[in-house]
């Protein structure tokens, strides 16, 4: 019986072949839409929770305030107002699990006949577990390393792509600014940051290396920033006050004056990006889910001009015993056939659009089986959902108006 | 006495027009056993044919009481209704009213869709019937392939397909030349010999002698109704249900 109706159905579409087309057409593009957008949104936040981890979580940054030298006042993070000695006051308070002290500059770095510029990071190894940044290659340097200032280095993956090629870095010695370092280690690729710097183009050196032979500070033991980790997100805001409070008092800053630091919410930063990101990519599956309903009522108009037209022969199968469900069934199965026929075409050329999107410009693009899946269920629920009512109409026609229908 | 296969008592029918409502049927009283061959007559628009299609169970009667085969028919439901004239009643209409886009075995196999029957054994029965109308040949043509007589009889098999008690045929010679009416009557006078009760519209008079009883509308009301005795009503007369 239903595989008949199926017949049915398939014999019906074939009977008016341009007109189904059309009318699939419409849920193809619709379901194509749908997906390829879908494929795009979840690229976007896709890529995003990926820079979120690799920035680490829970955390805050320090930054120094700016001075003001002859009424010209610098930007933020140029005032010499945060020591090591700060680093280590903030590591005793409650809820804080790791901090590293950051001294930071640019340089340029030689390895035989090649040379590069990149920016220099000076800090402690606390700053990789922070940053959950492994290494690919070699080891990292040691306490006592920073203790005696050792000219030693963890280089990324951009700058030994452009200083040493095939050559593998590991305990060659390289020049910034002049000085000799040992290449202890190779860091693992990270990528774009949220603000899209390649954090491959790095080199980290032990902080107190940097900061004698390197930066060269105005004052000794001074850092740009302290990033600061707290145990959990529940204590951020109560790690962000007692920050505030101990510099405030460390600095003896008076209540109510200017502070010459900041601290900013990282991960508040970066869950408002994620946050945005899901936005658009809801806003795009939005606009698309708009031309599957427009392809749905398609199938509706379609249907009631195929309802119209086949009155007679409803007319026929009524008077020879088929029953009100038999014709509802028929025209359902129909309008189903042809949104599920669609959706299978749209879905290919959905997914074939967004690898297509991701070849040509390089953005990730995420095809999950959910989005398929859900893309498959809205298609066929939009079939019965639009072919319902013609169905019923054809249904509840009363057989010997249908048989006189001309 | 046995129970009629058909009993109407003051059966009336009105229709709702923009001029108001007529009444196309007047309190037609009617009976009819099972075997029995009858054929109606009367002027074009007595209401012979809103007469067949409230017998198809595809009309109902603005009132009076129908009783087929001791059912009341205006207690069934929907459902009960389509399963009536999908297995109790075989319809041929005058315009034949095949699925044109469908082969003749599809066609004549269509009823036993409706009544589940497996495609294997619902393609054996059509072909069956089609053979038994001498169109064993032509079982995977379209209709528009054949000629009206041809039509007529895919008809008829479709009518028989699912063994219907009844038959009911409003007008089925109306379009057809007097050689393929009188084929079609010696398939009608078989079947009642098979025992199959047929009512059979018709204005023609030699093609009414087939039948064993005439009955004659005008205006919405049976004037007159006699018996010729065959064959077929002698047998049914002793053969109650
Ligand atoms: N749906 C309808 N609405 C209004 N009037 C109708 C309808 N169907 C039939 N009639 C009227 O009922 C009357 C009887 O029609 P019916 O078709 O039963 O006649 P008939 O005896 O079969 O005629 P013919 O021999 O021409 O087929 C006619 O006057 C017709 O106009
Ligand atoms: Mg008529």
């Amino acid at each position: 019986m239903f595989s008949a109706m199926l017949g049915e159905a398939w014999r019906a579409m074939g009977a008016n072949r341009l007109r189904t087309f059309l009318t699939m057409l419409g849920m193809v593009i619709g379901v194509g839409a749908v997906v390829l957008m879908m494929a795009i949104g979840q690229g976007a936040q896709e890529s995003v929770k990926q820079s979120i981890n690799a920035m680490g979580s829970n955390l805050f940054i320090v930054l120094s305030g700016s001075f003001t030298a002859s009424g010209a006042r610098s930007g933020s993070g140029n005032a010499s107002s945060l020591t090591v000695i700060d680093a280590n006051a903030i590591s005793e308070l409650d809820g804080v699990s790791n901090v590293a002290p950051i001294s930071m500059g640019n340089a340029q770095v030689v390895f035989g006949n090649n040379n590069w510029a990149t920016s220099i990071i000076g800090t402690t190894p606390a700053y990789l577990e922070i940053r959950v940044w492994d290494l690919e290659d070699g080891y990292v340097f040691s306490e006592s390393d920073m203790r005696s200032a050792t000219r030693v280095a963890l280089i990324g993956k951009t700058v030994v792509d452009n200083i040493f090629g095939d050559i593998n870095p590991i305990g060659k010695t390289i020049r910034i600014k002049q000085n000799p370092f040992v290449v202890l280690g190779v860091l693992k690729s990270k990528g774009q940051s949220l603000d899209g710097r390649d954090q491959d183009d790095t080199i980290i050196i032990p902080l107190t290396t940097a900061q004698r032979k390197i930066l060269g500070n105005r004052f000794a033991g001074s850092v740009r920033q302290i990033m600061v980790q707290a145990n959990t997100p529940e204590v951020m805001t109560m790690v962000e006050q007692n920050i505030n409070g101990l510099l405030n008092q460390r600095h003896n800053i008076r209540e109510g004056a200017d502070s010459d630091f900041f601290v900013r919410n990282l991960t508040a930063v970066a869950n408002s990006a994620a946050e945005t990101t899901r936005t658009m990519s809801l806003l795009l599956g939005a606009i698309a889910s708009v031309s599957l309903l427009v392809g749905g009522i398609g199938i509706m108009n379609i249907m009631l001009v195929s309802v119209t037209e086949r009155t007679r022969e409803i007319g026929i199968r009524m008077a020879i015993g088929a029953r009100e469900r038999d014709i509802l069934l028929q025209f359902l199965l129909e309008a189903i056939v042809i949104s599920v026929i669609g959706c299978l075409i749209g879905l290919f050329l959905g997914i074939t659009g967004a690898m297509l999107v991701n070849k040509l410009t390089q953005a990730a693009v995420v095809i999950s089986g959910n989005s398929v899946m859900i893309a498959f269920a809205v298609a066929a629920s939009v079939g019965i959902f639009f072919g319902f009512y013609p169905a019923r109409k054809a249904a509840r026609l009363n057989p010997i108006e249908a048989l006189r229908y001309q | 006495m046995a129970q009629s296969l058909v009993l109407v008592s003051d059966l009336h029918k009105d229709y709702q027009t923009a001029a108001g409502a007529i009444t196309v049927l007047k309190q037609v009283n009617f009976s009819m056993d099972a075997g029995d061959f009858v054929a109606i007559m009367g002027p074009s628009g007595s209401g012979k044919s809103t007469f067949m299609n409230i017998l198809g169970c595809l009309d109902k009667p603005t009132s009076g009481q129908y009783t087929l085969d001791g059912h009341q028919v205006a207690n069934l439901s929907g459902n009960a209704l389509a399963q009536i004239r999908n297995q109790t009643i075989g319809f041929v209409f005058q315009g034949f009213n095949l699925l044109s886009r469908v082969s003749l075995l599809d066609n004549v196999a269509l009823p036993l869709v409706y009544s589940g029957v497996n495609k294997s054994e619902r393609q054996a029965r059509a072909k069956v019937l089609l053979e038994k109308v001498g169109l064993g040949q032509y079982i995977n043509s379209l209709p528009n392939q054949i000629s009206g007589g041809q039509q007529q009889r895919v008809a008829i098999a479709r009518a028989l397909v699912n063994h219907p008690r009844l038959i009911l045929a409003d007008e089925p010679t109306g379009n057809l030349d007097s050689k393929t009416s009188e084929d079609i009557m010696t398939l009608f006078s078989e079947l009642n010999a098979d025992g199959i009760t047929i009512v059979l519209v018709t204005h023609e008079s030699d093609i009414a002698a087939y039948a064993s009883r005439q009955i004659r509308f005008l205006d919405g009301r049976i004037v007159q109704d006699t018996r010729s005795k065959t064959i077929a009503s002698i047998a049914s007369a002793k053969e109650p249900d």
